[in-house]
Order: C-alpha cells, then structure tokens, then sequence
C-alpha cells in the first residue's frame, strides 16, 4: 500500500463545477489496494461522474459489503456518507436507508464474492424490489483477499494463476438484475473510463434500480493468460453495444455521429441518455430482445457492454409502497404520532 | 509523433527547470536535498563547483532559475533557491578539505586574466587545479571586480567576498596583481603568455545628457562609479533629497544605498512603466519596503540649478503606446512637466563595455558596435589565444553568467593551451539512477510540503539604515531553511517509462495529482496536447511520448505540472514507471584531465 498522502496541489486548470468544486475535492483517502486494481479506477470513475454530476457530496450515501471492492467506498466521496456492511448484506441495509431517507443519492458498491456467493439472496431483493439505487459490482471473477480461488463470477473453464481449471458455471449478474426487474443495467470494463465514466452518471440519475455489472481485473490474482477476466482479455473479447451521453441539465454535448446511428432516451427526470449505437440492430430498451443478445453473444464468447437495458418510466419501492414524500427524519411528532383518533380509524379501516 | 527521445542529456535535464535555466547548471533539487538533510557541507561544494560563490550569489544572484521553479506553477511562489543557497554558505562547517588539492607539480603554461572579477576568478578556478600558472590583473586595490565594487556592503558582506576569492587564489599557481590597470592589450601579448583572457567586465555608466548637466556635476553622479566610491569608502555622506534616475538593479542598489548615507527623501525615477523596469522584482520591493517611492514613466528633461547648484530635475510625463508590432513607444502624454526638487542625482541608466586599451591592429576585429567579436560557443575572439567572458563579452549581463562564460572559456583555454581544437568540447555527461529502495521506499521524501514560501528574517529597518556596512537580510536559520527546502519538488528525480512493461491498467492516470498522465490515440504534437486529461498549454514544456502500446494507443505525459511525487511509480503493478535521479556532469576544464 502506499503511505503518502495524495498531495492537495493540483493542476492550476482544473475547473470548478457548478458547486464550486474542484474534481479532486471527491476523492477519499488514498487506495490501500494493490497497485493496479481495477477497482481503483473505478473509483476514480466515480470520482469523476459525481464531479461532472454536481453532486452534493453531503447528498450521497455510499454502502458496501466487505472484500477489496467494498473497501473502495473509502477511496471516494471522502465527505459523503459511508457504510460498510455486514458481508454480503449491503443491500438490505440500502434499502433499509433508502426506505428512511427517501432524499439521498445511494450508491451501493459490492464484489463478485459479496454478491454473487454470499449476498447473492441480498441482491436478488433488493432489485426485484425496485429500491432506487446505482449498485455497481466490481467484478474480478476471485477472492483476491484470499489469495486467489475462483468465486461466483469465475467461467467456466477458465484457469486460476495456478493453472487449476473451474469447473463451476459462472453466475452472469446482469442476465440476473434484468430477470430481476433492474430498470437500468449496464456493463463496463475498468480500463475503459470513455464508456464507464456516463454510465454511472445515468445510472445515478436514473430513479430506480440501476446496476453496472463492472469487470476490474485483479492485477495480483486473476491477470494471467487463461483468465477470461484479465486486462488482455477483456480488451479483446470486449463488444461494446454503444456509446453513452448523458445530456442533464446542461448544453447538449456535440457528438459527430453519422446520423441515424444515435438514439435518445428521456428519463423521468427530464435528463436525456444519448446513445451512439455501435451494434446495429441493438435497442437498449427492450429487455426481452437484450437477454436474448446477451445470450447469444456470450455463447460465441464476447463480453457484451454498454447500456445494455434501460426502463425510462421505471417505478421504485416508495411509489410500490404509498410511503411518505419526506424523510422521517424530517416528520414532526405530531405527523409520527397522529394520537387515538388517527389509530381508532385505522383499526375500523380493518374490521 | 515520434516516441520522446530520452537518450542524450537534455530531456530529462529540460525537466528540472531551475538547473535548465541557471547559466551555470546547477544541481539545484541536489543541493537542497543536502540542506533537508543538514549536509551543509557538501551542498556547499555542490554548489561551488557549479558556481564558484555560493556565498556571493546566495545573496545576490539575479536567480534565473526561480521564475523558471516548477513549484511557481503549481502554487503560487516558487522555492526560494537563491537564499537557499546561503543557507548552506552560512551553515557550513569546514570545506576547506574538500577542496581540490594544489596541483602535484607545475605543466608549464602561464595565463594572463584581465580583470579580478567573477569571470575571471572562474577561469582560475578552473585551470589552477590542472597547474596552471594564472596570473590576474586588476586595476582595483582589491580582488572581486563588480562583486565588491557596485554590489553594497549591506548586501554582501566583505568577509563573504574575502573568503569565497580565497579559495580560488589558495588553489595555488594564481597570482593576483591588484591596482595594476592594463592600459594595453599589445604589451600583456607581448610578455608571452599561452592565452589572455579579458573578463574585465562593463566598466562604464552611461551617463545622462540633457540641459544642465554640466552644470551641476558636482551633484550628478554616475551610478556605478558611485557605488564603487561607497564600496571603497571614498563617500560617506549623500544630500537630504535624492533622485535616483534609472529603473534597474544598479538604481534599487544606489536608492538603498541614499538611505543609508543620510539620503532621507528618496526616490527613484524611471522613464517605463513600472512592471517592464529591469530591476528583479525582488530588489524593487526591498526598495519599496525602506520608504523609496518609485516614480514610472517619467522622462528627465533637465537639471535645473540655480548659482551653480543643483536644484532638481524637470520631467516630462509619457505613457506607453505598442505598434503592431507589440513595439513599446514612449509618447508624451500631454500633462504638464514635473519638476522635482533634490540635492543630489544618481545616474543609473545604463552600463556600457569599453575597451580604449585593446588596440586595433593586433588581429582582433571589432563589430559594428565597437565590441570584440567573441565566439558564443568558445569565447574566442578573432585573435587565437585571447578569450572573453563575463560582460566583457556580450555586454552587462550578472554574475552567474559571468561564472557560466568562465567555465566555457577555461575548457578552451586547456584545449587553446594543449594544442587541441576549441571547437572540439566534451559535451556534459549524465545519469539515471533508479530511486527505488523498497516496495513503497523512496530514496527521497517524495511527501510534498504544502507551505508556502517562506519570507527571509530582515534586520530591523530603523537598525538597518543607520549603517551602510550592516548586512539587512538575515538570512534563513537551519530550521527556517529546512521549511524552505522542504517545498522543493525534487524535479531532479524523473518519472522514467518503458514501454513494454506497461498493461494499460490506468493506476498511474488515476493516482496522479495533477492530471499529467493520458492514454490516448496518437497524434501531432499539437492536436495531442489538447486532448490530454489536462490540456498541456504551456509550450515550454515537453511532452514524454511512448511508442505504440498492445491497444495501439501512447502514453502521454505533460512535464509541466509534475510534481515528482512519485505516486505513479509506488501504483505502477509492473514497474513500467520508475523514479530516477537525473545527475548532469558539466564538462568544467579540471575535470577534463590532460594536465601534463
């Protein structure tokens, strides 16, 4: 690990945002993974994502289970709020908070191991609930903190550093958040910030359940020739489905694509998702026709990324539920305790 | 564009920008990093065998390298280099030891050095270890040329001057002949010496003629003659009001100079506005701070004098006005004249080289300007065996470049001497050595201070214009000097990249603290420098190019902003990255061996 502090000067051009921060004033405190960890750049994806977002860091809550990603929440947003979960029940602790607070931006960030073995059941629910959320999994395909065995994530047949071959079928997380009802799904590669960058962007501004299934190579444990998750490997079986803008609140960025090759979709919030389509026929909002690509285009090998699905009127659990608009931590007393005439009418309500 | 060519030394000594614009190249990051470390010692020397008078210049040097400071551009002062230095003057212990040794035995060749001044003194640094016999001519009572003469006693004290000359003339084999004035450059040749080099500096102040200046010439002095009458204690006292006219370094030294010599109202007067002066920023604010107002774009029409005594001077108001050619013209502005009352006038307009001892007609030719033509590379003039260096060369410039111009006329001199081609100059060597002690252990401290520039301790001011021999910076104690050089960015200690080590992992791109590092597409130079991380607008600075990387994209480093932290070293997972100290070896004449 690196034990100097990251030095406060930065580049006399860096611009401010529309909060009057600087990029730099997201980050956390220096990353104590190994070097070259995937997941540090996705952290410095989302560095840069809620920089260009304007978000307010006090807005954000950001939870994680336990393994080298769910450490990550560390390396970022040093001034939002944090929690580290129990393993594998992140989840159920976002919902939790989400359901308290309606208000926050969160930002759940797992691992293959935290959530595809031990809290597979945790992420299962949460996405079927529909809990207004960008969980984005870190996926590396082996325990690193353990020294290399294959997890959930891990293909078949590919070999760990020791040249042992798995036997086990891979769980693919983003057929599952899609079989789930997750109203945004994507899947990126670390190494590539161009596509992964707008991704977490839309996906934070999406109002639903958003999940970026997110490959980052494990320098230390899963780099190797045989691997299907190194860095090598990846860059060559990558098929990207399409190239993403998110157009918020601000001047449309101008994108010289040949024309008919763009899409646009309207969030609920008004913010649009420019699509630049790369594969030809592929259209990112039916969700039938995705499963069926991504299986298809997994049989032959490739690793399908993009926005692979997005729901543009997506519901979530508080409009399933009728909860209150406010959070409760903003509720009065008299609103959490209407008194005898409010329960008496309740209990008639129920006779 | 073509991958970075790191080979030769220049790149990587482009990079550290203070030793890249010290005339004399000095290991700058080197010699702070001793001083971090209480090595005074040895910064010393480091700097001596760069420049010769770490004393001298800690004091007074015109400091090219600190607006060239990397630190500069990422906050807002640089490191205070010059007074560094000094630090390491007046902390040091016993240097005498690591001086080189008196030469073991004599080989026979005498030089003559025109003038005792820092070029001069250089030169004799240089060949008085290769047994040399260097003899030095002055027509001053003592040794140091402008070093003692124009520069103030309460900037630089004597006994600085004394002993840093010293050690040069306890090198053995120099001989300095002082208060001997050469008045003929036909009758030294004539004595036989091997080879003559003249650093006898630009001696004259230009003066001023307009309406009565011939009248008032007992109030109107040259600048520099009267600074040098100070120095040598022929003057002692100045009117009440005095007007300085002139807007360089010379005009801040003879406006504090009044000050302490009974001057009460002082000013300086100077025709340019006040930010294009020549003056070093610093040495107008040293003004500015002992109550000497300066007065801009002012043009001096006349002495007004009345029964034969200055009375003041008359002004005529300009304003600046550029052509399109970005050309400065003074127009006149329109406003009435000023006059200004004063007692006496310091004239500091200017210096001028004069050489009505070098006679015509001995092979040495003379340009249009009346000055020797010296080459620029082996100041040789025309005349084989006779040298230049210092302002006598190329006109008033300042003592590090005098020291600079020594040290190339020594190796011609040896070369001159031995019999070899001037033309033919080893050039300066260089190394790379990894700093990479441990897995995250770095030979340097790379955790980067975030003071900001520390402020020299001054005397007192009522104590120090009472006397014009009291030294008014104090200088930076130990503990002050270490603040100080723990700003220093270690620009030395280089971000080295291989190629073929690197796997596109992004660590480096995404720990760096200032944005320098891209993966992009290739492309020109140009249109590469926009589409970095952070735009690399500053064309000073070069760009560290790799060639074609497994997904046929370059790695793109921007030199302007680095910090040397060595971050993207300590993420690299397979080395590609590497800290490595940069050490440029100057090819100085004693260490080119040959003394037979």
């Amino acid at each position: 690990m690196t034990y100097i502090a990251k030095p406060k000067l930065h580049h006399p051009a860096l611009a401010p945002n529309a909060l009057g921060y600087l990029r730099r004033d997201y980050e956390g405190s220096v990353s104590t993974l190994c070097a070259g960890c995937g997941h540090d750049s996705i952290s410095s994806a989302i560095i840069q994502a809620a920089y260009e977002l304007d978000l307010p860091p006090h807005r954000v809550a950001k939870l994680s289970g336990i393994g080298c990603s769910s450490k990550t929440p560390d390396y970022f947003l040093g001034n939002s709020h944090g929690f580290n979960t129990v393993h594998g029940r992140m989840p159920s602790v976002l919902t939790g908070a989400n359901l308290a607070n309606r208000e926050l931006i969160y930002l759940g960030v797992s691992g293959d191991g935290d959530s595809a073995s031990i809290g597979l059941g945790q992420f299962a629910h949460a996405i079927r609930r529909g809990v207004n959320m960008t969980y984005i999994v870190e996926n590396n395909g082996v325990y690193g903190l353990t020294k290399g065995q294959f997890s959930a994530t891990s293909d078949r047949g590919s070999k760990s550093k020791r040249g042992v071959v798995n036997h086990d079928s891979a769980i693919d997380m983003v057929s599952l958040a899609l079989q789930l009802g997750a109203t945004f799904v994507g899947r990126s590669f670390s190494g590539d910030k161009a596509q992964l960058v707008p991704l977490i962007k839309a996906a934070i501004r999406h109002p639903g359940p958003a999940f970026i299934d997110t490959l980052s190579p494990c320098v230390q444990f899963n780099n190797h020739a045989g691997s299907t998750k190194s860095y090598d490997y990846v860059r060559e079986h990558n098929e990207a489905v399409n190239r993403l803008d998110v157009i918020a609140d601000r001047k449309p960025i101008e994108v010289d694509y040949e024309p008919g090759t763009t899409i646009s979709v309207t969030q609920h919030d008004g913010s649009v998702l420019s699509l630049h389509k790369l594969s030809e026929h592929y259209d990112p909002t039916d969700r039938v026709a995705a499963l069926s690509y991504l299986a298809e285009r997994q049989a032959a090998g490739e690793i399908v990324t993009g926005l692979l699905y997005v729901n543009p009127e997506p519901g979530d659990l508080h409009g399933a539920l009728g909860t209150t608009d406010r959070p409760l931590n903003s509720l009065s007393d008299a609103e959490l305790v209407p008194g005898q005439s409010a329960l008496d009418r309740i209990n008639a309500g129920l006779r | 564009m073509q991958p970075t060519r790191t080979e030769g030394p220049d790149y990587y000594h482009k990079v550290v920008d203070c030793q890249w614009a010290c005339p004399a190249h000095t290991p700058v990051p080197e010699y702070i990093r001793l001083i971090a470390d209480g090595r005074y010692d040895d910064a010393y020397m480091i700097n001596w065998k760069s420049n010769v008078f770490p004393g001298v210049l800690g004091r007074t040097c015109d400091r090219p390298c600190e607006p060239a400071c990397r630190r500069g551009r990422v906050e807002d002062e640089p490191v205070a280099i010059c007074r560094l230095k000094r630090v390491a003057a007046d902390n040091k212990v016993d240097v005498g030891p690591l001086m080189p040794p008196v030469a073991a035995k004599r080989n026979g060749k005498r030089v003559a050095l025109v003038g005792a001044g820092p070029a001069s003194l250089t030169v004799a640094r240089d060949l008085a270890p290769l047994g040399y016999e260097l003899v030095l001519f002055d027509g001053e009572p003592r040794s140091g040329g402008m070093i003692r003469s124009q520069i103030p006693r309460f900037r630089l004290p004597e006994e600085v001057i004394d002993e840093e000359v010293g050690y040069v003339t306890r090198l053995g084999g120099v001989e300095l002949r002082l208060g001997q004035r050469i008045d003929s450059l036909k009758a030294l040749l004539a004595e036989g010496y091997d080879a003559v080099f003249v650093g006898s500096g630009a001696p004259r102040g230009r003066d001023l003629d307009i309406p009565g200046r011939k009248e008032t010439a007992a109030n109107v002095h040259i600048g520099i003659d009267w600074l040098s009458s100070v120095s040598f204690g022929h003057i002692e006292k100045i009117g009440r009001r005095v007007i300085v006219l002139g807007g360089g370094n010379t005009a801040m030294d003879c406006c504090r100079t009044s000050r302490r010599l009974g001057g009460e109202e002082v000013k300086v007067v100077v025709r340019s506005g006040f930010e294009e002066m020549k003056a070093s920023p610093w040495e107008k604010e040293d003004a500015i701070h002992e109550d000497i107002p300066i007065l801009n774009f002012r043009v001096p029409k006349a002495f007004t004098h009345e029964n034969g005594r200055l009375t003041g001077v008359t002004f005529e108001i300009v304003r600046a006005e550029y052509d399109d050619k970005g050309r400065r013209n003074l127009v006149p502005s329109g406003e009435p004249d000023e006059h200004h009352e004063c007692d006496d006038v310091l004239v500091a307009v200017g210096q001028e080289n004069a050489f009505p001892w070098i006679e015509r007609d001995i092979g040495l030719d003379f340009d249009r300007w009346d000055m020797p033509q010296v080459d620029p590379v082996t100041f040789e003039a025309t005349r084989k065996g006779v040298f230049f260096g210092g302002d006598a060369a190329f006109g008033p410039k300042n003592i590090i470049w005098a020291v600079a111009h020594g040290h190339d006329a020594a190796v011609s001199i040896h070369r001159h001497c031995m019999g070899e081609d001037v033309h033919d100059r080893p050039p300066p060597g260089f190394s790379l050595v990894s700093q990479k002690m441990g897995i995250h252990e770095w030979s340097y401290d790379n955790d980067i201070s975030l003071d900001h520039r520390h402020r020299v301790p001054m005397l007192d001011k009522a104590a120090a214009l009472k006397d014009v021999r009291v030294e008014v910076e104090l200088g930076f104690d130990p503990r002050l000097g270490l603040a100080e050089a723990q700003r220093c960015l270690n620009c030395d200690v280089q971000t080295v990249f291989a190629d073929d080590l690197c796997i596109e992992c992004d660590a480096c791109v995404d720990i760096c603290p200032v944005d320098c590092i891209t993966f992009t597409d290739d492309g020109e130079e140009p249109d590469l420098r926009q589409r970095l991380k952070a735009p690399a607008l500053n064309l000073d600075q070069d760009l560290l190019v790799s060639g074609g990387l497994p997904t046929g994209r370059v790695m793109v480093k921007d030199e302007d902003v680095c910090l040397h932290c060595g971050l993207c070293a300590e993420r690299c997972p397979t080395g590609a990255w590497d800290m490595q100290r940069f050490t440029l070896e100057m090819t100085h004449a004693d260490q080119m061996g040959g003394a037979a």
